[in-house]
């Protein structure tokens, strides 16, 4: 009976997320959006977002190198952990952290945005003035992630990249340009776009299961438990679909 | 034909029978009081008005369209007749208070933001307020909050107006201030007044007819001066209620 009624729960959120979304690409399609709002929303989301991407994305790249290089050392090949930090960072890492920073910190400010509204009475007041609350409030902050998401990881990726290079250029002496001409030349075409791809279908998961978790507050009580399940839906997601994009970029279409 | 019209309205929520069987109807121009104790399902009963809410049987005609066959734009047209001051006023936070008076008029019509400011000017000088549009809701108090919800909700000019609960949460004095905003909207406007609340003096104050909703159910329609005068009223839970008394037949746990 338990497992019965948790895969009844399990199917109609699926069904509730899945209206949602429908809901979302309708007015997002058949709507004029107030370009003011769309731009408002991609500076609180995305340009907000650039400095603690800048710095995790530097760290990591920084991360990445030792620890490759210690492991070339024994080679001799320590100019390899320039393709090693690109190709890294480009198709997975850059992607991945940088949507799970905007989840952590944009994603959680979304939810509690909209839950404050949702049991202060906001959203009711929208519907009452016969303003659509997912045309108003989501749509907005839908669009801006799909623009901002790879925006953030061109950024990150790039700064990863850069972190790679000091470690490569003080601890190993590579030249600026062997070590830029070593990373190009490993990067196909292909790694950027299923990144950018990637980037894309994880601002989406964000914007729409964060803008979702915050409808469903009933009491402010409500409200902290929705943030805690839009971090963690979002987290969850993006790493199963990341895992699902990368099977089908690199082993299905490959 | 009335204005509202609600017929056999039954609603439940997980097994829950917040409104069971509700009939009443409501005159255009009439001031209309619901009364009923806290969670006797009042704002339920509000939200059904203008379609926040879809009842699990019954219908509710508005100017004698049902709300449930009308498509999304005869919807959005009837929500426009209606005005709404919620309970905790329901500014929006991140707008400042002239663009929450102006809400409407920015979302619904093709005026420009320079032919609405005066509009706004207007609907916030008609609740007694006056260069406050630049200020966020934060920043004042809950009586110039449920004022600037009051301007909002006339700023267009709705056919009936619901305040919901209006003097929940705010000083005695602004209270009467609130009530005399009321009364005077309602004369000026010629509007159809619809006001939802568990506060007796007040409610008295401002309606002229009224009914009584306690577990779901009306158990009293009639006019204020029934009311008012103990020899009309039957029922010994109504008389309980009027005279705020903790013994008679309506217990603690009956909401």
């Amino acid at each position: 009976m338990y497992i019965l009624k948790n895969a009844e729960q399990l199917l109609k959120y699926c069904g509730s997320v899945g209206i949602f979304i429908k809901d979302t690409v309708y007015f997002m399609l058949t709507r004029r959006h107030n370009l003011k709002i769309v731009l408002k929303e991609i500076v609180s989301i995305g340009i907000e977002s650039f400095f603690l991407v800048s710095l995790i994305s530097f760290f990591v790249g920084i991360i990445i190198a030792f620890q490759t290089a210690s492991f070339l050392k024994q080679f001799s090949s320590e100019i390899y952990i320039s393709s090693l930090v690109g190709l890294s960072l480009v198709r997975e890492l850059g992607p991945v952290l940088g949507s799970l920073i905007v989840a952590a910190r944009s994603g959680a400010a979304i939810t509690a945005g909209i839950g404050a509204m949702k049991i202060s009475e906001q959203v009711d007041a929208l519907e009452a003035f016969a303003v659509n609350p997912i045309d108003y409030l989501v749509v907005p902050k839908f669009i801006s992630l799909l623009f901002s998401m790879p925006l953030l990881v061109i950024y990150g990726g790039c700064l990863g990249i850069f972190g790679g290079y000091v470690v490569g250029a003080a601890k190993f002496s590579i030249p600026f340009n062997l070590y830029f001409q070593m990373t190009f030349e490993s990067l196909q075409y292909k790694d950027i776009v299923s990144g950018l791809i990637k980037s894309v279908c994880f601002g989406s998961i964000i914007a729409l299961i964060s803008a979702f978790e915050g409808f469903r507050p009933q009491s402010s009580a409500d409200v902290s438990k929705a943030v805690q399940m839009s971090v963690v839906r979002s987290f969850l997601l993006i790493i199963i679909c990341d895992c699902i994009l990368t099977a089908l970029f690199y082993f299905i279409l490959a | 034909m009335s204005l509202i019209e609600l017929k056999n309205i039954s609603k439940s929520f997980e097994q829950k029978k917040v409104l069971d069987r509700i009939d009443l109807s409501i005159e255009a121009g009439e001031a209309f009081l619901i009364l009923g104790r806290s969670g006797a399902g009042k704002t339920v009963l509000l939200r059904h008005l203008i379609g926040l809410i879809h009842p699990d049987s019954g219908r509710v005609l508005i100017d004698g369209k049902d709300l449930n066959q009308l498509d999304e734009q005869e919807l959005v047209q009837t929500r426009l007749k209606f005005g709404v001051v919620f309970q905790n006023s329901a500014l929006f936070d991140s707008l400042t208070v002239g663009e929450n008076v102006g809400f409407a008029l920015i979302q619904h019509s093709a005026l420009t933001k320079a032919e609405i400011l005066p509009k706004v000017h207007t609907a916030l000088e008609m609740v007694g307020l006056e260069g406050i549009e630049e200020l966020y809701p934060y920043e004042l108090s809950g009586g110039m909050r449920k004022r600037v919800a009051i301007a909002r909700a006339i700023i267009y000019r709705p056919k009936i107006i619901i305040y919901d609960e209006p003097t929940t949460g705010i000083d005695p004095i602004s209270v009467d201030k609130i009530v005399h905003l009321i009364q005077d909207l309602h004369q000026r406007l010629s509007i159809t007044t619809l006001v939802v609340t568990h506060d007796l003096d007040v409610g008295l104050k401002i309606a002229q007819r009224v009914a009584f909703l306690l577990q779901g159910k009306i158990i009293f329609e009639g006019n204020k001066d029934d009311l008012q005068n103990p020899e009309r009223i039957t029922d010994p839970r109504v008389v309980q209620f009027i005279q705020g008394s903790s013994s008679g037949p309506i217990k603690e746990m009956e909401v």
